[in-house]
């Protein structure tokens, strides 16, 4: 086996052991925030491997078809993270896991599943256009979106793009669905939309669309690692003390409704990015 | 494959999603299964869930008595529930439709609809008593549940 399929299977198994590290962290931290013991740290993995154990009750071929999609595309988008190759190319892959998880959801005849999906879509139409902005900060700064060039930057891009550090965190509590962004789904089982987005979602199916969002929510840290050089403070210090905070919010706050999310993304969101992008064309 | 199989049994009794269905209790036996959620019980401590969605649900926890009008309901509920599963009736009114059972619009118990596989009896029982019902759900979990593999 050549260099790179070693380097492109192992990158695909430390995305799961992020994104299922982090979600199982989360429950253990929002459990010692309730003054409860929360449950064991794989508890993610315990759950996916019972979901995919479980009888496959398919809604229709088109939402079986999403769910696979929604996975490979997220996968797809982590390894082309993994094996450095253009950010726009990541960015566009990853939007694409996101539409099918919301086609699979309009798929059914669910009106939660239905209500869901929409909200999925305002999310989208939320935090896309700030990533995109947070890609073109990093582009006029190093004049690359290789991931190979933006990787061996020497300076840390945090003194330059601090706004759009900022936004980038803002997308990543829109992407994670934290409060105050649960609106498609949420994962501590609040009940007033069933469970939005997942809704029709079941059994193996569901166990796809979350090892998806594992590997989303890995993407998503992994866009921090661009802001810093080397190992200790970029690649670990960085993207744990975002999630941190991301967690933290979400504890300390309640879900908000869809005109806020999309006001606060486009009003605060949009408004430091292109701050920063001018602050950064001045040079 | 035989190893593969008891893994994930094992993951099912770690891993149990809960439905709850009050299929027209007087509310007693309600409060003591949300009692456990609270940080005195804590049952996510066990990996256990309480969802609203019977096609992510692993164990259906129900209480009160069934009538013509919620026997539907119950009967959908449980339908939609992936296998395996399995059903905890809780309550004197859930196991056999207690004082009520000779009132003219009482089915009688959850297992007049659909099969029970744990009964907790109490009026209303304990939290501690529901959570005892609920770990012995899971060893039937782990043993394969209702509706075959």
């Amino acid at each position: 086996m050549s260099f790179g399929a070693l380097h492109g299977l192992g990158g695909l198994a430390g995305g799961l052991l992020v994104g299922f590290l982090a979600a199982g962290l989360d429950r253990i931290l929002t459990a010692r925030l309730q003054s409860r013991i929360g449950p064991p740290l794989l508890q993610p993995v315990y759950d996916v491997v019972k979901l995919l154990g479980k009888e496959a009750l398919i809604v229709n071929a088109w939402q079986a078809f999403c769910a696979c999609t929604t996975l490979l595309t997220a996968a797809l988008a982590w390894l082309l993270f993994v094996l450095q190759s253009d950010l726009l190319l990541v960015f566009f892959v990853q939007a694409v896991g996101a539409v099918f998880l919301v086609v699979g959801a309009l798929a059914s005849g669910s009106p939660y599943s239905h209500i869901g999906a929409h909200r999925e879509l305002l999310q989208m139409l939320a935090y896309e256009p700030l990533l995109v902005l947070v890609f073109i900060g990093m582009y006029l700064e190093t004049g690359s979106f290789r991931l190979e060039v933006l990787f061996a930057w020497p300076r840390p891009l945090l003194w330059r793009m601090p706004f759009l550090f900022l936004v980038l965190a803002f997308a990543l509590g829109i992407k994670m669905r934290k409060s105050p962004f649960d609106l498609s789904a949420c994962h501590h089982a609040h009940q007033e939309l069933v469970r939005g987005v997942l809704t029709d979602y079941s059994g193996p199916l569901l166990a796809l669309t979350e090892i998806a969002h594992a590997f989303e929510v890995a993407l998503m840290l992994g866009f921090f690692t661009l802001f810093w050089p080397g190992w200790g403070v970029g690649r670990f210090l960085l993207p744990v003390a975002v999630w941190a905070f991301v967690i933290g919010v979400d504890n300390a706050t309640a879900r908000s409704n869809w005109r806020w999310m999309l006001g606060t993304a486009w009003g605060l969101g949009l408004g430091l990015a292109i701050v920063n992008l001018v602050w950064i064309g001045q040079g | 494959m035989r190893a593969l199989r008891r893994f994930i049994d094992r993951m099912r009794a770690k891993s149990p999603w809960l439905l709850h269905f009050d299929c027209g209790s007087c509310n007693g036996c309600d409060i003591e299964i949300l009692a456990c959620l609270t940080p005195l019980y804590d049952v996510e401590r066990f990996g256990i869930v309480h969802l609203g969605n019977p096609l992510h649900a692993d164990l259906l926890l129900t209480s009160g008595t069934v009538n013509p009008r919620n026997r539907k309901v119950l009967a959908n509920l449980y339908a939609q529930m992936p296998a395996p599963k399995v059903v905890v009736a809780v309550g004197a009114c859930g196991l056999s439709g207690g004082v009520f059972r000779d009132a003219y619009n009482v089915v009688g118990g959850i297992d007049r609809v659909i099969p029970v596989d744990v009964y907790v009896p109490g009026c209303p029982p304990r939290p501690e008593a529901i959570i005892d019902g609920v770990v012995l759900g899971l060893q039937k979990l782990a043993g394969g549940g209702r509706g075959g593999r």
